[in-house]
């Protein structure tokens, strides 16, 4: 049957089981747009700015597993989805961004809202795609789709010429396999070498003082059972980053919770002295290892990941596995279990759980509370109680982003979304709708800076538009509160161009969205505004929470330092005698 | 109580730094809108120049081949190799610099040849090096050449006295001896 090139767009996209759109229209992608107003089949979310449409998407990948799809018009809208398709690649999030074009003769021409998004964004997708030709269509909706979602995964930006989207065709929508038959170079490596898992189990049963380090591809591969499974069989201690977080139970007693730059002491100090890491989907990232010549300096490291190009790119690893995380740890479980489960050094194992467990009395996840100022961790506490734990949590970038983490234990997977490789203030409000459209079933909250809401609070609009009951807690510390503290602690408190205390008044804001506002200035107040946040269920709730200005987070070790020179809660170091060991 | 003794170690962690030299690259890839856009910016993402490049097609409809020259640390073209590997429409990519390979190259070179002498002494040279005179006026020669980096570089230097007007070259075409070899005879 012919039909237009924009039904077409639409056919292969119900086919390909998508559910939301979220978009915003313009005139390049009217057809398209025009289409889906006729066919149905589709529901879309129309956000107030495409950077709120592209984190929409982003959010809603991240938290369901399934591809985001956002749409935009040519010129403008597709450039306002640069930042997005940035945030997406960085952190592996599979989606996929349609952008209308203007028609094929046109292009290369200046035309009218034209610009070459396929070059802006090559640096930052996986993969894109022009359509040059009617026919190709479902194949190219149906390969950026495959693209997106395996392998490691990531954005893929479909162009769209507005002539292509006009013409008539009868080509029918291929199969799946048949439409990517032609990807002839493209074929993720998923299960592991042999040879190299058996060296791992070999490590794995020989080591004395094992941690596992687990990132984002562990979540991707849904790989958290084999997870929890490899660690209490072998009694391996295991720490996330910030996009591994929920792969691993924050509550469990082998977690170590966070690493890195902003991780716990414990966690640090376990990778420091460990003898055996291994990485499951992590990338040994400048923020987890600071100085690399100091990170885990005593270990032999394993690191199994899907892309090859991860491993051995920032440290040298003893043990590739080039797979599918999910697939590797069951590999090694079944390697494991045949041989009959054995610790060679069981002894020394719980030795090292049990100095672990000094490490965590000794300088566990505290702050100072307080009776008179709102402390900001005390909110992200209160928060944790009021949902037993069980919210999904979207946050901006900068202190609150790392409060956010750090003082809400996550136990599920897909709990914690936040921008992690590019850190895009701006993030958490949109990629929080996204997230609650995706999961309707779940509380989602959104831990936001005062700097950060600003940046697409736009979107409070859609929220309220679509009934979409997020609740965003503003951690208002008046300030770019990350820059701050480090021009507190590296630029002799030269607090340059980071004041925010002029602001708008958040709770009228709110209300002139049609949404609720909330304001809390002492302690006192926040645990009843939260209880009555979380009984507002047709709107989204924004509660300004004033907190301590001039809070810091800690510990914390400084960019490009060593976990030698982390400083702890009251900006002192710790104690050198208990860092290190040898055994 | 743990038996684990409490001291300061300040063992590091060795840090790969590799050698820095030319690599020469084969990549076979599916011949789609932007490929090339694709690995120039990829490996411009590196900071590094491509040194030479060449592209053509196989004798597989929509496939084609490029050799890439490329200067830089080992480590970092090893991860530019797995980059590679990476795109979509890359089918494969081959580091050729330690496996035993032929390499060729073309130049067009038009040399200053206004006397009698110079033309003779022009062409005895490209006769020493197979090469041939592919065209001529009174004040020039353009000679065409093939041969590996050396033998380029040889002629280079032997025609620079003339005076060299223009040359062009083709970028090195690469391929893997079947035999591995490091010499082959006929060379
Ligand atoms: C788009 C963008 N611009 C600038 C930065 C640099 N930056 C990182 S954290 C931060 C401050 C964030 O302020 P706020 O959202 O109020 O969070 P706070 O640190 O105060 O909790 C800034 C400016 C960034 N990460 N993203
Ligand atoms: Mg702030």
């Amino acid at each position: 049957m012919s039909r237009k090139g924009a039904d077409i767009v639409i056919e292969t996209l119900i086919e390909e089981g998508v559910e939301y759109i979220f978009g915003l229209p313009g005139g390049a992608i009217m057809e398209v747009y025009d289409a889906l107003y006729r066919m149905g089949g589709i529901k879309h979310i129309l956000a107030r700015h495409e950077q709120g449409a592209g984190h929409m998407a982003e959010g809603y990948a991240r938290a369901t597993g399934k591809v985001g799809v956002a749409m935009v018009t040519s010129g403008p809208g597709a450039t306002n989805l640069v930042t997005p398709i940035a945030d997406a690649y960085m952190d592996s999030v599979p989606t996929v961004f349609i952008t209308g074009q203007v028609p094929l003769h046109l292009i290369g021409n200046d035309a009218f809202q034209e610009v070459d998004i396929i070059g802006i964004t090559r640096p930052i997708t996986k993969h894109s795609f022009l359509v040059k030709r009617v026919e190709d269509l479902p194949y190219i909706i149906r390969q950026a789709f495959h693209i997106a979602r395996t392998g490691r995964p990531g954005p893929v930006v479909i162009d769209l010429p507005k002539d292509i989207t006009q013409q008539l065709s009868d080509v029918p929508i291929p199969s799946r396999e048949e439409a990517i038959s032609s990807l002839i170079g493209y074929k993720p490596h998923l299960t592991g070498n042999p040879q190299q898992i058996k060296k791992a189990v070999k490590l794995i049963t020989e080591a004395k003082k094992p941690v596992l380090y687990v990132g984002g591809g562990a979540v991707n591969a849904e790989a958290q059972d084999e997870l929890l499974e490899l660690a209490e069989l072998m009694r391996i201690p295991v720490t996330t980053t910030t996009q591994g977080k929920g792969a691993f139970p924050e509550d469990h007693p082998l977690s170590l919770r966070m690493l890195g730059m902003h991780g716990t002491y414990y966690a640090n100090m376990a990778v420091y002295n460990c003898d055996l890491l291994i990485a499951v989907g992590a990338r040994f990232d400048d923020r987890v290892t600071g100085k690399v010549e100091e990170f885990a300096p005593n270990a032999k490291i394993i690191h199994i990941d899907i892309d090859p190009a991860s491993i051995s790119k920032n440290i040298i690893v003893d043990v590739p596995i080039v797979g599918d995380v999910k697939i590797v740890l069951n590999k090694i479980l079944e390697e494991i279990k045949k041989k009959g489960v054995k610790i060679l050094h069981a002894k020394e194992r719980e030795e090292w759980l049990e100095q672990i467990n000094k490490w965590k009395k000794m300088y566990p996840l505290t702050y100072k509370n307080s009776n008179k100022v709102i402390k900001p961790q005390y909110v992200i506490e209160q928060i944790y109680e009021v949902t037993r734990g069980e919210a999904i949590l979207s946050a901006g970038v900068g202190q609150h982003q790392m409060w956010a983490a750090m003082f809400y234990k996550f136990s599920f997977p897909r709990q914690f979304i936040n921008s992690g490789g590019l850190g895009t203030m701006g993030f958490g409000l949109p990629a929080g709708i996204g997230a609650k459209v995706g999961r309707p079933d779940v509380p989602v909250f959104v831990i936001d800076g005062d700097g950060s809401f600003l940046m697409t609070m736009q979107e409070v609009v859609t929220a309220v538009h679509y009934k979409i009951p997020v609740k965003v807690a503003i951690i208002n510390n008046g300030y770019l509160g990350m820059v701050r503290q480090w021009q507190e602690l590296f630029y002799e408190k030269r607090y340059s161009e980071v004041d925010l205390s002029i602001q708008p008044d958040f709770v009228k804001l709110a209300e002139a969205c049609g949404a609720v506002g909330f304001r809390a200035e002492k302690p006192s107040e926040v645990r009843e505004i939260l209880e009555e946040a979380m009984r507002i269920e047709d709107r989204p709730v924004i509660m300004d929470f004033h907190v301590d200005r001039e809070e810091n987070v800690f510990p914390m070790v400084p960019a490009g330092k060593s976990y030698r020179d982390m400083i702890l809660e009251d900006g002192k170091s710790p104690d050198v005698e208990t860092m290190y060991l040898v055994g | 109580m743990s038996e684990f003794t409490v001291i300061e170690t300040r063992k590091l962690r060795e840090v790969r730094k590799g050698a820095t030299r030319k690599h020469i690259i084969n990549v076979t890839v599916r011949n789609e809108f932007g490929v090339l856009a694709r690995i120039a910016t990829l490996i411009a993402g590196k900071g590094y120049n491509i040194e030479s490049l060449s592209v053509g097609e196989t004798h597989e409809k929509g496939i084609s081949r490029m050799t890439i020259e490329i200067i830089g640390d080992d480590i970092v073209i090893d991860q530019v190799v797995k980059q590679l590997r990476k795109l979509i429409d890359t089918i494969k990519v081959r580091d050729l610099t330690d496996i035993p390979h032929v390499e060729r190259e073309l130049v067009l070179i038009k040399v200053h040849t206004p006397t009698a002498r110079a033309r003779d002494e022009v062409l005895r040279i490209t006769e020493i090096f197979r090469g041939k005179v592919v065209d001529v006026s009174q004040e020039t020669y353009t000679i065409e050449v093939t041969g590996d980096e050396d033998k380029i570089r040889a002629i280079v230097e032997l025609l620079k006295p003339f005076g060299i007007k223009e040359m062009a070259r083709t970028g090195k075409i690469a391929m893997k001896r079947e035999l591995g070899w490091e010499e082959n005879p006929q060379d």
